[in-house]
């Protein structure tokens, strides 16, 4: 039985208007699926429905704003199926896009701000250690619960507007202490050093741990102190989409877990040993085949970090892209003004990077070229862009994907796998 | 045969079992234009489910699940059920969504270890709204 505050009453009685009442009902129905006994507040929302997936999710969205809905907590938008800024880029039917436009507008008009970025954890307001959320979005779900030690259930669409509006979320699951306990230990085994300093390993490292974790809370011992965010982010996002891990912890390097005690609540763990097969067979999954041309390089997935395309400068080197070849960096809309101010969308026009914003390469037609194969430094690319848009993969490391973008064909490090 | 089922989302269905080998993610890895599992690396690769008793133990991968499950309802193409071995919200809500808008029944149910075991693909059941019992019509 649940128990509810007034303001809930309130909500379940319209006197919010429909829309907020259906949004109530919504978070009930999670309630009794999560087996909750009351709800919480939340600070934030990241709102995931805005992507456009037919003409159901338009339903939806337009009977809470037609019944007056507004969110009630600050709330940021996940991508959108179409590069706002750039519509040029846009290679979707045009029913298609006008219709995802609709969808855009009716969460701008709920209040939703216009961010449109599946990295909300980029953005200057971020939640912080302890924060209870309410977020959508597979990889921001993974990073807010473990990078930043927010928290948040794995929610996905409908269900995160619906706590937007109402600001309070099903006391269950990851928003409790005893949802957070991590209750099985990866541990790194004859992985060579040198490869821990490689950002490449990282996506890896989470696609394999995403396939083998079920339900379980990983938690992962080996990396470097110094795992960087972007590195985390990448575990995060491969886990996400291999599996469903909604919160990893890493021993010495996330908040929850500065020893094995505090991350596994001094529980028990079932110790599973991650080999150099083991990231071998997992790297090798995310190529689907290498003897197709190089059509198009594709990064940012999730959206490119600051350090990210700082890295890309440096490959760069002020070189040019072989004309044949497309490449791609997507981003949020957020990020332009700091590229802009430090000169570097300058150079990627002059290289021939073309960055993406409002969206993903592997949500909605951009690349033009699919007849042969893209280059991803993303695993997360690599899972879902064959099923998504029909291309085949190629996995490497950005700087492989630099390298390949200028060679106009697939050029490999082959030292970077070294002892694995 | 009686047996302890949670129910997620009410509903009445029929329909011949496909049993997932893996957790599919519906976003991604499901095309709601035509009903086929389109995840290039899930081992049923192509197969529809449309009008199927869907049994997975879980969903995996996008938060977008929710949405395309409840397009693929709206359209005709989407499973007669869905039977999980866990609880899961992405799921749950595309169902609650779209029968809810559309007035469509489209079950989702947690069932017990021994009915789970039991739910082979090319089976017959029947799931029922009150209490989501499943009946073997066909073995």
């Amino acid at each position: 039985m649940l128990d509810l505050t007034e303001r809930d009453q309130g909500f379940v009685a319209g006197e919010f208007g429909p829309g907020a009442r259906f949004a109530m009902e919504i978070v009930l129905s999670a309630a009794e699926t999560l087996r909750a006994t009351h709800l919480i507040d939340v600070v934030s929302a990241h709102v995931d429905s805005c992507i456009y997936n037919g003409q159901a999710g338009l339903d939806f969205a337009e009977r809470l704003r037609d019944g007056g809905a507004k969110v009630s907590v600050p709330t940021t938008l996940n991508v959108a199926s179409l590069d706002l800024l750039h519509p040029e880029l846009n290679q979707g039917d045009p029913a298609t896009l006008a219709s995802a436009q609709q969808l855009v507008r009716a969460y701008v008009d709920m209040g939703g701000r216009q961010t449109w970025t599946c990295a909300p954890y980029q953005l200057p307001e971020r939640p912080v250690f302890g924060d209870q959320i309410a977020w959508a979005e597979s990889n921001a779900i993974v990073f807010a619960n473990s990078v930043l030690g927010a928290r948040t259930n794995r929610y996905g669409d409908f269900i995160d507007i619906s706590c937007a509006i109402t600001g309070r979320v099903p006391a269950a699951g990851l928003h409790l202490d005893e949802g957070r306990r991590g209750t099985r230990l990866y541990r790194l085994a004859d992985i060579p050093p040198s490869l821990l300093e490689e950002d490449v390993f990282y996506p890896v490292l989470g696609h394999l741990i995403g396939l083998s974790s079920g339900n379980e809370v990983p938690i992962i011992e080996g990396i470097p102190l110094s795992t960087s965010e972007d590195r985390l982010k990448a575990i995060g996002a491969a886990s996400a989409s291999s599996g469903s891990v909604a919160l990893f912890h890493a021993i010495g390097v996330t908040p929850e877990a500065p020893t094995l005690e505090a991350a596994s609540q001094g529980g028990d763990v079932d110790v599973v040993e991650i080999r150099p097969q083991d990231i071998a067979g997992a790297r090798d999954q995310l190529t689907t085949r290498s003897d197709l041309p190089l059509r198009a390089i594709a990064i940012g997935t999730p959206h490119l970090s600051l350090d990210g395309f700082g890295q890309l400068i440096t490959l760069l080197d002020g070189a040019k892209i072989h004309p044949d070849i497309e490449f791609y960096a997507s981003t949020g809309r957020d990020s332009l003004p700091e590229l802009q101010q430090r000169g570097w969308l300058d150079i990627f026009e002059r290289s021939g990077v073309t960055v993406v914003t409002d969206t993903c390469t592997y949500v909605t037609p951009i690349v033009k070229k699919i007849d042969g194969v893209v280059m991803t430094d993303s695993a997360k690319w690599a899972w879902y862009a064959p099923g998504n848009i029909g291309v085949d993969v190629v996995f490497g490391s950005l700087a492989e994907c630099v390298a390949s973008a200028m060679a106009g064909r697939i050029v490999r490090n082959p030292g970077l796998w070294d002892g694995i | 045969m009686a047996s302890d089922i949670e129910v997620l989302v009410p509903g009445q269905a029929q329909g011949i079992v496909v049993r997932l080998e893996e957790p599919l993610s519906f976003w991604g890895g499901f095309d709601p234009k035509t009903g086929a599992i389109i995840d290039h690396r899930h081992p049923q690769l192509g197969v529809s489910l449309t009008d199927h008793i869907v049994v997975m133990t879980r969903g995996r991968g996008s938060s977008s699940s929710t949405g395309v499950l409840a397009e693929a309802i709206r359209i005709g193409t989407a499973p007669a059920a869905i039977v999980l071995r866990e609880p899961d919200l992405i799921i749950a809500l595309g169902a609650l969504v779209a029968n809810d808008l559309y007035g469509t029944s489209c079950p989702v149910i947690v069932a017990d270890d021994r009915t789970f075991a039991a739910l082979r693909t090319g089976c017959t059941v029947d799931i029922a709204i009150e209490d989501g019992a499943i009946t073997f019509i066909d073995v």
